[in-house]
């Protein structure tokens, strides 16, 4: 903890050659000390890999259900029990991984991607452009994401048999489309903050392309906040997914998922708590992992709010 | 401008002690215990203060002028501060033992600060009347319209013109001068015996310099304060000050009256400083700066604090600190501070 | 001021046409034949579906179909669903009971969300402040399905201290307490830390330095002068999260099915009832972006420093 008064004195430190350290190399180093940073980190490790490759942490088939073995407690055989189908709970809340990594990671990605160039390009360009954009995201800042997911999912149903990608890449879809828009606003905030300093100025006086200005004076000052905001994202992106498979919109059986895994055991939950109980933790697992990331990325950059 | 404001000011509990003295700072140590160690901000610093009296306290920044301004105010964040021994006596009592009630009430009708930043300094979603009557309804337990007709009062007293249609107006409204006459304003709203100014005019443009300067030297004078000048910039004290402090590393390394501390320097430090002051009879000569930067004060050296950027030093200066020592009506903590002197 | 509103109104205009033609656009494509049932088992006649997809401008293009339906809906015309009942009879049946579960959720955000941050605020690094930042945490990864149906279970079912459905139109206030804690539980979560956060570094600013400084009580220095600023990012927060209420209604008012705007859409989507559900989906928007409208209104009353002239 380094209180502002106390800050005061430190500037005339006899090392001070280091004290010339960039803000994200100055970033880098407190993140190297936060355990939240590594906990999130290891956690979120473990969940991509379970993603990647499932049979690394199992051997049993998430798909063969024992019908002579329902709703067993936890026991030797079947660490977390199994469920009202007689399904390994352990296997496939580990193949479950997979569904919630990917929407997660995709959707932050896209969102990312689509809000950063549009925030980008109203900032940096300014007049009609921005105008342009600026009344598209308000647009679709007005559709609640939940609203949004519903209505583009019950449009456009999964069909019985339809491709798990294709069940996962609509959702990531859906959510792309309806929550971009904090992302742009954030990146155009960021952009308008960044180009008036001097050192902009000097660059585009020195007759500097607009895509090298972005790349080297707006990019790496604008985007902290942005891959902050997008990494508790990830976390609500999750969550939504699997709110729509709770409504029965989002992935269904036999797609195994956590969502799917969640709201099949919510119907049983008075007399066996248990089948609920393992996807449910993974999921907020996965969730606080993110947040935390984010969360310390950002205590990381901005040494204020520590 | 001579108007009397002391009418609304009850009769203080406080008298100066037996010698005079309104103020008494004694061998003061604090510090800031932080991740990175411990930092040493005040080491053993001692002064006092009478009625109507001006000192000027002198450093660097970082050399623990605010914080024994902080100190004093009872405004240190502790933790992270830590005041280990010293004490601070307002009128012969001392403010670090007593009960924390008690030394709130002195906080404003008997000791008060101005900040440097004023925009920063004051609260900036309540209207600048608002800010100063608080003082009457904290600590008077003034009504609303009453403060608010105090507040009008004490802004015409510091020249806010038209201060009865400005006394709703916001801090971002007012230049940067007229703010930092509200913050007087509301210090000395009170009517305390001890006024601190901490850098008062550093954020401000040289000619609004000198007005708030000239503004705070009439004030004292009517009202006799003790007033405690924290400044880096000794061009702005000279005329005003009776006495002055230099502090470096925590420490007060000089003290003297004002005139002989121009005239006739006893510490290497003041005359450096006194060198890197532009002067317009010199025009065309190099600007001395002292070079080097203050020590780490989580890491001070041993030996003299100043050894390190100080021209003249020797190996003793790298091995024993100075006291602080009476020399020709000053004081001075320097092993050399009779060659200082001569020049 | 005045000029103002005027003009934000103004502005919402196109934000509120492009929103209703991506919804408009998304619910018309919804699938499925929506006579489909409407005559018994039978087949409808092929009558009775001309008449039906005349009626509903169903062979229009879709721009067409959107400007017919907008010039219904300035005029203050909701449309009728596919029973044939005004879209506004059932709107004005319904609202009420969305209404006081999203106001009940926002009450729970400001007293819960805020006393909470503020209790973790001044007391930072200590037992209170170490609860609040672990338990809302806790909150916010728990999706709120879950954390409905483990409260409808435990409160309604197992104590049974509040009715654990809440079918009822008429339904009494105080039987809409759980559900709007569970609509509002995640936004309290996210409100007491975002609280917490400014009100720890407005701590450190000048102007409370100054505060102390002025001899002000303790009480007076953080409830007075800190908490007003540490607040203005919360009532922003506030309202826009009001549009994540909206949406979250139709999880909650699901889980306790309860008869609202939220448990109009769902139905209204599953029975393929486009109008019902784009004109619900529309008033929703709209109320969504008035009330942005006044957080933006309160947020220059809280901050001198924004000027709306």
């Amino acid at each position: 903890m380094s209180e502002p008064i106390a800050a005061g004195f430190s500037p005339g430190a006899t090392d001070d050659v280091d004290e010339a350290r960039s803000l994200s190399q100055d970033a880098w180093r407190s993140l190297r000390k936060s355990t939240m940073f590594w906990v999130s980190v290891g956690l979120i490790g473990v969940f991509v890999l379970m993603a990647i490759w499932p049979s690394l942490f199992t051997q049993t088939d998430p798909t063969f259900g024992d019908i002579n073995n329902v709703r067993a407690k936890p026991n030797a055989d079947a660490w977390f029990g199994t469920d009202t189908q007689g399904y390994d709970i352990f296997a496939r809340t580990i193949y479950g991984a997979r569904a919630s990594i990917i929407v997660g990671l995709a959707a932050s990605l896209t969102t990312l991607l689509l809000g950063g160039v549009i925030g980008v390009l109203a900032g940096f360009y300014g007049g009609w452009l921005d105008a342009l954009f600026s009344r598209v995201t308000d647009i679709f800042y007005a559709i609640p994401l939940i609203l949004g997911g519903i209505l583009f999912m019950a449009s456009f149903p999964n069909g019985a048999n339809s491709n798990y990608f294709v069940v996962v890449g609509k959702v990531v879809l859906v959510l792309t489309v309806f929550g971009w828009t904090t992302i742009a606003r954030l990146m155009r905030s960021s952009v308008l903050q960044v180009k008036p300093n001097e050192y902009v100025l000097a660059a585009r006086a020195l007759g500097a392309s607009p895509w090298r200005i972005i790349k080297s004076h707006i990019l790496p000052n604008a985007l902290a906040p942005a891959i902050v905001v997008a990494t508790i994202n990830l976390g609500v992106f999750i969550v939504v997914e699997a709110t729509l498979s709770f409504l029965g919109i989002g992935l269904t059986p036999p797609a195994i998922s956590w969502g799917v895994a969640i709201s099949d055991a919510l119907v049983a939950v008075r007399t066996y708590p248990h089948i609920l109980l393992f996807p449910s933790l993974f999921l907020s697992l996965a969730v606080l992992a993110f947040i935390l990331l984010g969360d310390a990325v950002r205590d990381a950059f901005d040494p204020k709010s520590r | 401008m001579t108007t009397t404001t002391k009418s609304v000011a009850p009769a203080s509990a406080y008298k100066p002690d037996s010698e005079g003295r309104l103020l008494e700072v004694d061998d003061l140590y604090v510090e800031f215990h932080t991740a990175e160690g411990i930092a040493k901000a005040i080491n053993g610093v001692s002064f006092d203060l009478r009625q109507g009296e001006t000192l000027a306290i002198l450093g660097e920044s970082g050399s623990g002028k605010s914080v024994t301004a902080q100190a004093i105010m009872g405004i240190l964040d502790m933790p992270p501060a830590v005041i280990p021994s010293g004490a601070i006596r307002y009128c012969g009592e001392d403010l670090l033992t007593m009960p924390e009630e008690q030394r709130r009430k002195a906080r404003g009708p008997e000791i008060s600060i101005i900040f440097q930043d004023a925009l920063s300094s004051l609260n900036p979603t309540f209207p600048v009347g608002w800010q100063i009557g608080e003082m009457f309804r904290q600590h008077r337990g003034m009504n609303r319209s009453d403060a608010y007709a105090q507040a009008v009062r004490l802004m015409e007293r510091v020249a806010i013109p038209a201060a009865k249609e400005r006394v709703k107006s916001y801090p971002h409204q007012f230049s940067g001068g007229m703010r930092q006459r509200i913050m007087i304003a509301m210090a000395i709203a009170l009517d305390p015996a001890v006024l601190i100014a901490d850098e008062p005019t550093t954020a401000l443009d040289v000619t609004v310099q000198a007005q708030i300067m000239a503004l705070l030297a009439e004030l004292q004078d009517e009202r006799q304060m003790g007033l405690i000048l924290i400044t880096h910039d000794l061009g702005v004290v000279a005329d005003v000050a009776d006495r002055a402090a230099v502090m470096y590393a925590g420490r007060i390394v000089a003290k003297a009256d004002i005139e002989d501390l121009y005239a006739r320097p006893a510490h290497p430090y003041t005359r450096g400083l006194l060198e890197s002051i532009p002067r317009l009879d010199q025009k065309g000569q190099t600007l001395a700066a002292i070079g080097g930067l203050p020590p780490n004060l989580t890491r001070i050296p041993p030996g003299c604090t100043f050894n390190p950027r100080c021209r003249m030093s020797q190996d003793i200066c790298r091995e024993q600190e100075p006291d602080l020592l009476p020399i020709a009506g000053q004081m001075s903590r320097c092993h050399f501070a009779e060659e200082v002197l001569n020049g | 001021m005045g000029k103002y509103i005027v003009r934000r109104i103004l502005q919402m205009i196109p934000v509120v046409l492009g929103a209703t033609f991506i919804i408009f656009a998304m619910v018309f494509a919804l699938p499925g034949d929506p006579t489909a049932g409407k005559c018994g088992d039978r087949p409808c006649s092929p009558e009775y579906v001309a008449a039906f997809r005349e009626e509903h401008n169903l062979n229009d293009p879709l721009p067409v179909q959107y400007g017919k339906y907008l010039g219904k809906f300035v005029q203050g015309d909701l449309g009728t669903n596919y029973y044939g009942i005004p879209v506004k009879e059932d709107l004005a049946k319904r609202y009420t009971i969305t209404g006081r579960l999203a106001l009940m959720a926002i009450v729970f955000e400001i007293v819960i969300g805020i006393l909470a941050g503020v209790l973790a605020g001044v007391r930072k690094g200590r037992f209170i402040d170490n609860l609040v930042t672990v338990s809302t945490l806790f909150v916010i990864s728990i999706p709120v399905f879950v954390i409905g149906v483990l409260l409808q279970y435990q409160f309604g079912i197992k104590w049974g201290l509040v009715p654990a459905t809440v079918p009822s139109l008429e339904a009494p206030t105080s039987s809409l307490i759980l559900p709007a804690f569970v609509l509002g539980s995640i936004s309290i979560a996210y409100v007491a830390r975002l609280t917490r956060t400014n009100l720890v570094e407005n701590l450190r600013a000048d102007y409370v330095r100054t505060a102390v400084a002025k001899g002000l009580t303790k009480r007076r220095a953080v409830g007075v002068h800190t908490l007003r600023n540490s607040l203005i990012p919360v009532v922003t927060y506030i309202g826009a999260d009001f549009g994540g209420l909206l949406g979250g209604a139709i999880v909650t008012e699901r889980i306790f099915n309860i008869q609202g705007v939220g448990g109009y859409i769902w139905k209204g989507i599953n029975s393929r009832d486009g109008v019902a559900v784009v004109s619900t989906v529309t008033v929703l928007v709209i109320v969504y972006l008035l009330v942005n409208l006044l957080v933006d209104l309160l947020y220059g009353v809280l901050d001198p420093r924004i000027s709306h002239e």
